[in-house]
Order: C-alpha cells, then structure tokens, then sequence
C-alpha cells in the first residue's frame, strides 16, 4: 500500500501531569495507508503522547489534525466517532459486559450503527466467537487484548491508534494479533500508528518510525533506518 | 410467637423503604462512586412534591406523585451533578463535603417554603387498612411500598440490563476512559445516571409520605441505613442491595421487638462494622481475573 495524505498531523505537541510536563513539542505524521511505529524506552512519553493525540489528556500546546480537520480540542468520543480507533496499553475491556456486550456498547456509540462491522470485527479475531456470552473480564490476557482491537475496529476506524498490543501476552496470541495489524493495514489499507518496543515486530510492519527520548523525537526515519546503529543505541535499556 | 411472627411483615416493610432509598444510591454512589449526601434531600423533594400535588388534587394524587416525583428529584439531582459535583469527580472527600453543604442549603430552603413544621400526606382511601401476612398484621400502605420497591427493583434490573442506555451506563462505571475511546460521551452518561439516581430518591420520598409526617430532615432519617445498605450490598450491586435491605430491615424489626428502638439501632451498627470487617467488599463484588 502506497503512502498518501496524512490521515494525523500532529505538530509540536506538548502535555503534562499537573506540573509534570512529559511531550516537549512532538512532530509526527501518519499518512494515509500507512504504519508509523512510535518506539522508546519505558517512561519516555510514548503512552503520554497517544493519550494526547485521542484527547485522553488535553495538550497543553500544539496541534493535533485528523483527516484535514483540526480535532485539537475535540472531546475524545467524538474523535472516535470522526474514526480514530484507539486501543489503550493493557488489554482494556469491559470487564463486567460480556465479550457480545463490549462489541455491540461501541457499536451503538459510532455514528454508522451497522451491526455488519461486529461481524468484520469478528472476522479479524474468529476466535473470540466462541466467547460472545462470557464476561470479559474472564478471558485470557491476549483473548482480552484481540477483543480490545476488535472493539476498536467495530468503530470502522480510518486511524487505528495501538499501544503496545503485544504486551504481557502469550507468544501463540502475539503472532495472531501481529498477522491481524498486517492484514489490516496491508490489505485493507488502514493507516496505524503503533507504539511497539520489540523492534523485530516494528521492522516487519512499519513502514516508518519516530523514536521518542525525554519527551522529544530523537530520531525519525523510514523502516529501513531501523537498523542503524544509532537507533539501536536509543532503543537499548 | 405471634407477636415474633408480626416482625416479619414488619422488618420486610421497613427493607422495602431502604431498598427504595438504596435504589437511588446504587446509581450515584454505587456506580458513579459519588458519596451525596444531599441525596436525602432529593427524598425530601419527593416528599413535598406528593404533598403539594395532594394538596391541589386530593389522596388520589400520590399515584401521579410518583413519575412528577420522579422527575423533580431527577432534575435536582441533574442540576447539581452539573453545576457542581462533576467538577469534583475524583475528589470524593470534597464531593461529600460540597454535597453536604449542599443538603443544608435544600433543607433549609424547604423550611422557608413550606415551614419547619412537619406535614401530613393523606394516604388515598384504597391504602387504608390492613392485611395480614405471615402471620403479622400489615397496613396497606406498607404492602404498597412493597410492591413499589419491587417494581422499582425489576425496571432498575431492565434498565441497566436489557437497555442500550443502561449498557453504556454499565461501561462508562467500569472503565470511563475505554468508554470515551469506544465512542460514548461520558459527560451524557454521567448527568443520565445522576438524573436517574436522584429520580429513584423522589419516588422513595412519595413512599415515605405514606408512613409518616413530611419534614425538611425526613431524608436525613433513612440516609445513612440507605448507604449501608448499599456498602453491605457491594457497590452498585443490585441484588446485593436487595437481600442487604430485606437482612437490614428484619434486623432492625426484631432487634426492636426484643430491645428498643435506640438499642436497637446500636445493634445494626455493631451487625453491619463486624459484617464489613469479615467482608469489606460487601456481599457481591465485580470479579475478573484482572480483579480477584
């Protein structure tokens, strides 16, 4: 899939926790179509800058602009209903709903209601139609990590926002959810911005890359970069 | 034992009137996590809504009096979640405080209007008298405000469960950040639980009309058995709330029976903190892997 008009526009984008300030003016561009890998060390601001990009956390500065549309200021929900798909860090569901019920809430608060992408959801992760009448918070971290991406996909995203998918989950799962972000980008041609720390997993599906160190972008660049030395240097613990 | 059988009818009235009443926290407090204290308040505003409707139209007029009552409370309760207690979400010490400050002033304003002095609501002609039941005797109206918790329990268990609103309701008390990312303005949600909530309390302050006298403090009466209801129960557990009303109530009945009503108060106290000590989470608690 060829890269087109940025789909997110993010320019020197600052946040904060109370005095805390984490995003020092962060750069960044998702084009249409296209994987952008958003990398670092633990604690750099990486969560931080995908809470400020969906209006989780207010920015304290800069711009953040969705298919040509400045959503800066945009209360959260409504940036998902304009279809940008966020799938938080830690497999978040709805515990207490069952695995049906977390799907059909965020259906019913898209604004195309068309029950056929609970079923487009399900394709991408058949294995949890075995699961529909169970609560959630009784699955498996990674059946609770593919529901958390399906339930991000029922809003029919044209931006899917992933945070460490790959967290915390079995290895089997891991390569399930990384065929999934591979089919859904390479052969749907959905544009994703994905925080990842394995870099052998960013190297597979990214198409470009920024590297976040302090709050800033240290170093950006296309897949290919990935193997340079440098990066390398910034990525290690 | 027959007098001992009376406090069965007895003890499950006086459950249904803290079911009602818990009802309402469920909501508020029990989903949303905010502790009101003006939620005593809005029963109040339940009370004097039945009294000044019965007042124009007459005894029948309490049936009406619930769904106005309803609807009233609701519009406090909305009022107050957004002029004030959303600006405190996460702050719980100064939400009770704010909200307490907040149940002076509405009782305060219900002494200037309708005078310190208790009113009297007529209970319509067809709740005078009495039936007898498990062996007890029971005013009618008792039998009334039983069936109204019932009803009230059954439509609060379809609400939160078979509806769309309900279900997003359910998903913003579980995990509000994952609910904005999924879609749902919480804000809507937030003033729509509050508005039910404080709903819930008007219809129990209709209840209360029927027992009892009408005064600017009635809701301070049955507020804090109402919240330990409700923390017995486990947080915005609605069968929880159920069976801790009933075991609060019959509790309250034959502790009365064998003390007095002071002592007896004194023994649901010591009941509920040792109860609480043993199970602090309540009786029923949300469980996921996450959370056991």
């Amino acid at each position: 899939m060829t890269a087109g008009a940025p789909v997110l526009e993010v320019t020197g984008l600052e946040a904060a926790y109370g005095r805390a300030r984490v995003l020092f003016g962060v750069d960044l561009t998702v084009p249409e179509g296209g994987l952008l890998c958003v990398m670092g060390r633990n604690g750099v601001g990486k969560t931080t800058l995908l809470n400020a990009v969906t209006g989780v956390l207010p920015p304290t500065a800069g711009t953040v602009v969705f298919g040509g549309e400045d959503v800066t200021r945009t209360p959260t929900h409504q940036r998902v209903r304009r279809g940008m798909g966020y799938v938080p860090q830690g497999h978040e569901t709805f515990p207490q709903l069952t695995v049906a019920e977390n799907l059909q809430v965020t259906l019913e608060a898209t604004a195309h209601r068309d029950k056929g992408a609970i079923e487009e959801a399900l394709e991408v992760f058949p294995r949890l139609r075995e699961f529909l009448g169970r609560r959630a918070g009784f699955l498996s971290g990674g059946q609770q990590q593919q529901l958390a991406i399906a339930r991000a996909l029922v809003t029919r995203p044209r931006l899917l926002i992933l945070d460490e998918p790959t967290e915390g989950v079995q290895p089997s799962i891991v390569a399930e959810i990384e065929a999934a972000i591979e089919r859904l980008h390479k052969e749907k041609g959905l544009a994703v911005l994905l925080v990842e720390q394995y870099l052998e997993l960013a190297l597979r599906l990214a198409d470009g890359f920024v590297i976040i160190e302090g709050g800033r972008v240290a170093r950006a660049g296309s897949a290919g970069d990935l193997q340079d030395e440098e990066v390398k240097r910034l990525l290690a613990v | 034992m027959e007098p001992l059988l009376n406090q069965l009818p007895i003890g499950l009235s006086i459950g249904a009137v803290l079911l009602l009443i818990a009802l309402g926290l469920t909501f508020t407090f029990g989903q949303m996590g905010v502790i009101n204290m003006a939620h005593g308040e809005f029963i109040m505003a339940g009370s004097y809504t039945a009294y000044m409707l019965q007042s124009r139209a007459g005894g029948e007029a309490v049936i009406v009096a619930l769904p106005v009552a309803f609807a009233v409370a609701g519009a406090l309760g909305w009022l107050l979640e957004r002029l004030a207690v959303r600006h405190f979400y996460g702050r719980p010490l100064d939400t009770l405080l704010l909200t307490w400050g907040v149940s002076l002033v509405l009782q305060q304003a219900a002494r200037d209007i309708f005078g310190a002095p208790n009113v009297q609501v007529v209970a319509p002609s067809w709740l005078t008298g009495r039936v007898t039941l498990l062996g007890g005797s029971l005013p009618y109206a008792r039998l009334f405000i039983m069936g109204l918790a019932a009803a009230c329990v059954v439509g609060v268990w379809a609400y939160l469960n078979r509806s769309r609103q309900g279900r997003r309701m359910r998903a913003v008390m579980q995990n509000r950040e994952l609910a904005a990312v999924s879609g749902v303005a919480t804000g809507r949600v937030d003033q729509l639980t509050f508005f039910i909530g404080s709903g819930l309390a008007g219809v129990a302050g209709v209840a209360l009309t029927l027992i009892g006298p009408v005064g600017p403090s009635i809701g301070t009466y049955y507020i804090v058995d109402a919240f330990l209801v409700v923390v017995a129960g486990g947080l915005g557990q609605l069968r929880g709330a159920v069976i801790a009303a009933v075991a609060l109530g019959m509790l309250n009945s034959f502790a009365e029976f064998w003390t007095d009503a002071s002592l007896a108060k004194v023994i649901v106290f010591v009941v509920i903190v040792a109860f609480l000590q043993v199970r602090p989470q309540g009786l029923f608690v949300l469980r996921s892997r996450r959370l056991t």
